[in-house]
């Protein structure tokens, strides 16, 4: 299974280096990846139909508990013939669609990344590489909303999507780590059986909002459903694959996964019918203001999302039967839509619905797929959409006390669903053909049979449920943990109250596809409420926040070293003279001051007149020379105190520094004093109150116990270990000998620097100045 | 002496750190080596000072008879003076190269990446 996944990704590498040759003549054979992954999942269909469930574990990163567990149960088998077969369909497609597209290779490379991405996401079972798929399908999708990237708009889309799904994925990673922290485990099948821990904790609403965040954002629900529309922009096989059948889905598929772990509260309940709820109005009645094709499908889209997060939302085991069905059927119907859309636009140049009509006479195949189509997104009998929306005002009626309402809701959403599925699917091809489409021809055949085989599929399983009743929807609703085994997938149920609703449904859709047409009047009517769309005041936002971002790096990184200098020393001043305030315990031994001797003295005096000279000077070399004379004090100062090393060091290496000084300071600009008294005082007192911390906290820290377990392993070893006497020299080239060998390597490197910026020649234009 | 070391510590961090607030880049670079000197100074304290006993064992033994001084410190500051130096060198390189092509010493008109400017 790993390699399953994974060949989407090979396949795309392979692409990297053969892109040349394979978009000349063989984009077609690359359909062939796709289809035998479908024929690999189809074996398991039956296995899966009896109701077991495959799992592989490989370890991938085992100390962070990062494992590729693969799990296929009936939902995930349910999506992996949906990426597999639409996606064999788009790739076939696709070889048509964009034939001779100088990027033709790239694009199926990244359909391949989102494959193989889509694959993982629906068979991970740990939550960590579960959101490692999320986030790559994210990404391949911005990639290919991107793909006309010398247009600014598409570039644009890309980037809201991204930032939108890219928000969700960072929510879904804060979401699992708290997940897997409750419930102390990474695996989704695991994690089943510490419900009750889970539903308990603390933690459960922060969860839970997390995970909503995550599905919301990635299937495109109210109020972030705006990325989907604009994710429009890309080539229609984009929009057919990853915008409506499939990765849209996957936040479906994150709420489906979760339902038995985090489902049946009154949170979960409440919020998820609420936002799918207002999704499906917001969305269905948007389709009514469209003239564009593929906007009309998007809305529809985001309407159905709407549908399927209700129904997860309502939980009840008939609602999950439904939710699995309409999956299927709207991935039939939206995918055959988008394709034939495609093609319109393909041959005529043109998706305003207002234009199109009479099609039918130049590209009959094409009417057929969409006709078919826009009858089963009707649930017009026997379509498959007719079970579909059966099902889905069962589960509204039986929901207690809310059922009117419910049902209402659903009826008013699919009544306008209807009219975008005829707009988008009848109207094109209906009515009379004008003159401009006359010159128009029937396309090649690798564009028009994936949409009638979508088409065609959606009538026959109508026809004939039992088809995928026990191979698919049962295993689904079992690994839901609802009861499956009062599942009958059947087309008539008898005259009751269900037939009634479909028929209304039916009637006053087609009563409204009559009567409304869709025109720019209309689409200008909704522009004017545009100001209050959740996208505009989102891109407000953003906005601002990229303003305050600006103003506020101003004001920090404000490029002055001596402003970024005085912010560290003021909060250090100020976090650790608080707790010295409160904790200072040392007292002055004043005793100790008979015992100084007058050379000490004499080298303490000389070292602080020396600094203050080099503060005050008014001439560099006074400066460099006061300089000079505090390093050979504190060299004194070693000789005192036992540190012979350190003195020799001193001395060497000051003499050094103020010779090299001295060489170059013929070359340097006036010493001037540039600063005002004012800012010269302000410094003044902070670099006191800094000293005045140092010398305080040198004390205190004089007063405190002080710990030689280190030194007298030093002093014991340096000559039993080292054969050496001067324990310090053995500490440096023995005891610590790769760190001195690092020392010299730093050293040199500043040799060579120093030497090649000594030799180096300038530029003439710097030179005679 | 060792209240005195402290009080010399503090007087160091204070001038060095007075002289890294100026705009003059030469001025920058000295405060660093004061900085750098208190430090050392500072580490040296903290591993309490001992007057005329030096970290070396006897000629005729192999361990230490009396009391000795800290190692450790030692061995850091010698470490840290190296390396300073290693910095100092090149940053006086540096500044004398920066003036050939911008012509200034003043930090503050060195923002611009444009030398003409």
């Amino acid at each position: 299974m790993l390699i399953a996944v994974l060949s989407g990704f090979i396949f795309a590498l392979v692409l990297v280096f053969t892109g040349k040759y394979f978009k000349k003549k063989y984009a077609l054979w690359s359909a062939l990846l796709p289809l035998g992954l479908f024929v690999y999942f189809l074996q398991f269909v039956g296995r899966i139909g009896n109701g077991e469930i495959i799992s592989t574990q490989y370890n991938w990163i085992p100390s962070l508990n990062v494992n590729l567990g693969f799990t296929l149960d009936g939902v995930s088998l349910i999506f992996s013939l949906m990426i597999t077969g639409i996606g064999f369909l788009v790739y076939a497609y696709t070889a048509a669609y964009l034939k001779g597209h100088v990027f033709l290779d790239r694009f199926y490379g990244y359909l391949s990344i989102f494959m193989a991405a889509m694959l993982g996401l629906v068979l991970s079972d740990n939550v960590l590489s579960l959101f490692i798929f999320w986030e790559l399908t994210s990404i391949s999708s911005f990639f290919l909303i991107g793909f006309n990237n010398n247009k600014q708009s598409s570039r644009q889309s890309a980037m809201v999507a991204l930032a939108i799904t890219g928000l969700g994925g960072l929510l879904l990673l804060t979401g699992a780590l708290i997940l897997a922290n409750v419930s102390g485990t990474y695996s989704i099948a695991e994690m089943l059986s510490s419900r009750d821990i889970i539903a308990n904790s603390p933690h459960y609403i922060i969860i839970v909002l997390l995970i909503f965040g995550a599905a919301f954002t990635k299937s495109a629900q109210f109020p972030f459903h705006f990325w989907l529309p604009g994710a429009m922009k890309a080539p229609t096989p984009v929009s057919t694959y990853l915008h409506s059948a499939t990765m849209v889905k996957a936040g479906i598929y994150l709420l489906l996964r979760f339902t038995p772990v985090l489902g049946d509260t009154p949170l979960w309940q409440t919020s998820l019918i609420i936002v799918g709820a207002v999704t499906m109005l917001y969305a269905a009645i948007h389709t009514l203001f469209r003239t564009d094709l593929k906007g009309i499908l998007a809305y529809s889209t985001i309407a159905a999302l709407g549908i399927l997060v209700f129904l997860i939302g309502l939980g009840t085991p008939d609602a999950l039967l439904a939710a699995c069905v309409f999956i299927l059927v709207h991935s039939l119907y939206k995918g055959c839509l988008f394709l034939v859309t495609g093609i319109i636009d393909h041959e005529t140049g043109t998706r305003n619905t207002a234009v199109l009509s009479g099609l039918r006479k130049v590209m009959l195949p094409v009417a057929i797929a969409g006709i078919l189509a826009a009858i089963s997104n009707a649930g017009i009998p026997p379509s498959f959409g007719f079970l579909g929306k059966d099902l889905i005002y069962e589960s509204t009626l039986h929901f207690g006390s809310w059922a009117m309402v419910l049902t209402a809701i659903a009826v008013i959403t699919n009544i306008l669903l209807l009219y975008a599925g005829f707009v988008a699917g009848v109207k094109p091809f209906t009515g009379s053909l004008p003159q401009q489409f006359e010159k128009v021809h029937t396309p090649s055949y690798l564009l028009y049979v994936p949409p009638l085989i979508l088409a065609v599929g959606g009538i026959l399983i109508g026809l004939f449920p039992i088809i995928i009743e026990g191979a698919l929807i049962k295993p689904a609703v079992t690994a839901l943990g609802a009861n499956s085994s009062e599942v009958h997938l059947k087309l008539w149920h008898g005259f009751n109250t269900i037939l009634a609703l479909s028929g209304t449904t039916i009637a006053i859709g087609l009563l409204l596809y009559f009567l409304l047409k869709p025109s720019e009047k209309l689409e200008k009517l909704a522009q004017r409420f545009e100001f209050i769309s959740p996208q505009n005041i989102i891109e407000s936002v953003a906005y601002a926040f990229g303003y305050f971002s600006i103003y506020w790096s101003k004001i920090v990184q404000n490029g002055y070293l001596r402003h970024y200098i005085t912010t560290i020393i003021v909060f250090l001043i100020v976090l650790v003279g608080y707790t010295l305030i409160n904790h200072t315990s040392f007292e002055i031994d004043y005793d100790s001051f008979e015992r100084l001797t007058v050379y000490e003295i004499l080298t303490v005096l000389l070292l602080m007149v020396g600094t203050i000279y080099t503060v005050f000077s008014r001439s560099r070399l006074g400066a460099v020379a006061s300089m000079g004379v505090v390093g050979l004090a504190i060299s004194l100062i070693f000789v005192y105190y036992s540190a012979p090393d350190l003195a020799m060091t001193q001395f060497s290496i000051d003499t050094l520094t103020v010779i090299l000084f001295v060489l170059i300071l013929y070359k340097l600009p006036k010493y001037l004093n540039i600063s005002n008294n004012v800012v010269r005082i302000k410094d003044g007192v902070l670099s006191l109150t800094f000293g005045l911390l140092i010398t305080v906290l040198a004390l205190e820290v004089l007063s405190q116990p002080q710990n030689t377990e280190i030194s007298s392993f030093y002093a014991e070893n340096a000559y039993k270990l080292a054969k050496g006497k001067n324990v310090v020299n053995v500490i440096l080239v023995d005891f610590r000998g790769i760190d001195t060998f690092m020392e010299i390597s730093v050293l040199t490197i500043a040799a060579i620097g120093v030497f090649s910026l000594i030799k180096l020649r300038l530029a003439k234009r710097f030179r005679n100045k | 002496m060792e209240f005195l070391l402290a009080v010399v510590t503090g007087l160091l961090y204070a001038a060095g750190l007075y002289m890294m607030l100026r705009r003059s880049l030469v001025k920058l670079i000295i405060g660093l080596i004061l900085i750098g000197n208190g430090a050392n100074i500072l580490i040296f304290l903290l591993g309490r000072i001992t007057k005329g006993l030096p970290p070396i064992i006897p000629e005729e033994s192999k361990v230490f008879i009396e009391a000795y001084a800290d190692p450790v410190p030692q061995a850091l500051i010698l470490t840290a003076i190296v390396i300073s130096f290693g910095l100092q060198s090149f940053a006086i390189v540096l500044i004398k190269r920066a003036f050939k092509v911008v012509r200034t010493d003043d930090l503050d008109q060195m923002n611009s990446i444009d030398p003409y400017s």
